[in-house]
């Protein structure tokens, strides 16, 4: 493309300039988990690990990391599971209401979490469901089924069917089609969208609030719980961090497993 | 091929060989078998829930002895539309999801096109990778990474201090800059797609044309990006209308989300707050018709 100097020049500036926006905050609160001081004043005068050292050794924050990752790993398996369900069905079938499936599956992203959140909550409630980490696990599940269905559609879309065909022609049965063709197809694809729920599932906070009741804490409802308790500052800096490390690395792994990049992109949409 | 491999050289029919040829003759059961754990999940668990969310927006809570009355009633949304503070805190919030979009529509038009048009492809894999990776993760540490930031004697006041300037404290103009910040990646991404996929030989033939850069951007880019922006939108403006953590991190000030977390958690009223909770869900739903007609859903 042809444009003048001035603009790549400038438009180069403004995109820089943004990627730092987006990721100066994220840095800062990397540093303040080392700052030495209770309080978060700037500039940071002297660092220190010995936060690191409390959190782990706070109950707290032990306890809420511990139901963080179950409720990440239960709604992880229970949207894997539904996710390829639906995602081979509508990729793979022609039938009525296929186009309302597709869409009742992404509308919990599409609508406000507050919504979901309150919904669940009555539905716990009028069916007299305890509060506690399988509500949780519901709650997650409704909306990291969107992320492993449509990292499997995207697969399947670009995974021809007369490989199934050749299959079956071949002398193989449904499952060992399924088991020798179609799911060494879409496994990374599954992997790759297992991290991402994982990691979404493992940083909510708007849904998880309502259903998780009083008995259980996630780590991001832990530091909701403590983020106004000055003595508690430097424990929530270390928890914030955890939460970070725990939603970004994960990410980080499922784009490199999907080697195009826009599969990522395209599967929270 | 030649004949050798004849249905009869396969092995004898084993249960599991029977259930595949069964299924194999009939698809609406393998169809049957894929999809009802699924549909169960989703309209028990989900789609349930969001009835009878709807259903309680017209029952009551009894104010004596604190339980639902299943007689249903428009009260609540009576005492919606009459209460001036319900519409005042509207308003503000689908101003707030307003301001919040068109700022992200700005901020990531320069970077969509710098990645989409101008970046190499190391680049723009590189840059894509770092949009993706803040999208994905660490909504509440965000928010809370600015609470400190924005704190009295936080970064933001340290460094403008020289100049004789003062950040936005915790304020309603603090609840503006961090969601724009949150959501920003939400719109990066789309644009990015819907402006890779303009053909560059129509950028060309406007500058042959004599379109200078202003002209081409705006008679040419703008339009063809405009479904991008509109799928971008959704997700700018749907997330801002449900926000509750962001103001209650970073101002004072309450917005829908906020109100109806009070009423499901401190007053226990669950029929008002799904009452109130309509109020996004309508205008989602206009949101998302307009949006369609936009051609957003095609670039999502």
């Amino acid at each position: 493309m042809t444009l003048p100097r001035g603009i790549r020049i400038a438009l180069r500036i403004a995109s820089g300039l943004l990627l730092a926006f987006i990721y100066v905050p994220i840095g800062i609160i990397v540093l303040y988990s080392f700052n030495a001081a209770r309080v978060a004043t700037w500039p940071i005068t002297s660092f220190t690990l010995d936060w690191y050292g409390r959190a782990i050794g706070d109950g707290g924050v032990r306890a809420a990391l511990l139901a963080s990752l179950q409720a990440a790993i239960g709604a992880t398996v229970v949207s894997l599971l539904l996710g390829s369900l639906i995602a081979l069905a509508v990729q793979r079938y022609r039938f009525f209401g296929r186009e309302a499936i597709s869409f009742v599956v992404v509308l919990p992203l599409a609508l406000p979490g507050i919504v979901t959140g309150i919904a669940l909550n009555t539905a716990f409630r009028a069916i007299g469901l305890e509060f506690g980490l399988l509500t949780i696990i519901v709650g997650h599940a409704t909306f990291c089924v969107v992320v492993i269905y449509n990292n499997v559609v995207a697969r399947l879309r670009r995974t021809s069917r007369s490989f199934e065909e050749a299959s079956a022609d071949l002398g193989a049965d449904t499952f060992a089609t399924f088991r020798r063709v179609t799911f060494p197809a879409v496994r990374t694809a599954l992997i790759a969208g297992a991290l991402l729920a994982f990691a979404l599932s493992f940083d909510e906070i708007i849904v998880t609030n309502f259903t998780s009741g009083a008995s259980i804490q996630t780590l991001p409802l832990w530091i909701f719980s403590n983020y106004q308790r000055p003595n508690q500052l430097p424990l929530v800096n270390v928890a914030a961090v955890l939460v970070l490390l725990l939603s970004i690395v994960p990410v980080y792994l499922a784009s490199r497993l999907t080697a195009d990049p826009a599969a990522v992109a395209g599967a929270r949409t | 091929m030649t004949g050798s491999v004849s249905p009869a050289a396969a092995p004898p029919a084993s249960l599991a060989r029977r259930a595949a040829a069964a299924l194999y003759r009939h698809p609406r059961a393998q169809l049957a078998g894929l999809l009802a754990a699924p549909l169960g999940w989703l309209l028990l668990a989900y789609l349930g829930s969001l009835a009878l969310f709807l259903v309680t927006s017209f029952w009551r809570v009894d104010s004596f002895s604190g339980n639902l009355i299943t007689e249903p009633t428009l009260g609540n949304y009576q005492e919606i539309a009459t209460q001036e503070i319900y519409r005042t805190i509207a308003i503000r919030t689908v101003g707030m999801a307003a301001l919040v979009t068109v700022t992200d529509i700005v901020l990531a038009l320069p970077i969509a096109f710098y990645m989409a048009k101008l970046a190499s492809t190391r680049t723009r894999g590189i840059m894509v990778v770092s949009i993706l990776l803040p999208l994905w993760s660490g909504y509440l540490v965000k928010v809370y990474a600015w609470r400190l930031i924005l704190s009295e004697g936080g970064i933001l006041n340290a460094a403008l201090q020289p100049v004789g300037l003062k950040g936005p404290g915790y304020s309603e103009a603090a609840v503006w800059l961090v969601e724009s910040y949150l959501w920003l990646p939400y719109m990066i991404i789309p644009v990015f797609a819907g402006l890779e996929r303009i053909p560059g030989s129509l950028l060309e033939a406007s500058a042959d044309l004599g379109g200078r850069a202003g002209m081409t951007a705006r008679r040419v880019i703008l339009p063809l990006a405009l479904p991008a922006i509109a799928a971008g939108s959704i997700f700018t403006f749907s997330l801002t209308l449900g926000d509750y953590i962001t103001p209650t991190l970073v101002s004072n000030t309450r917005f829908i989300g906020n109100v109806v977390y009070d009423f499901v958690g401190i007053a226990g009223n669950q029929p008002l707050a799904a009452a109130y909770a309509m109020v996004p869900v309508t205008i989602m739903l206009v949101f998302l018709l307009v949006a369609r007609r936009l051609g957003a859903f095609e670039a999502l």
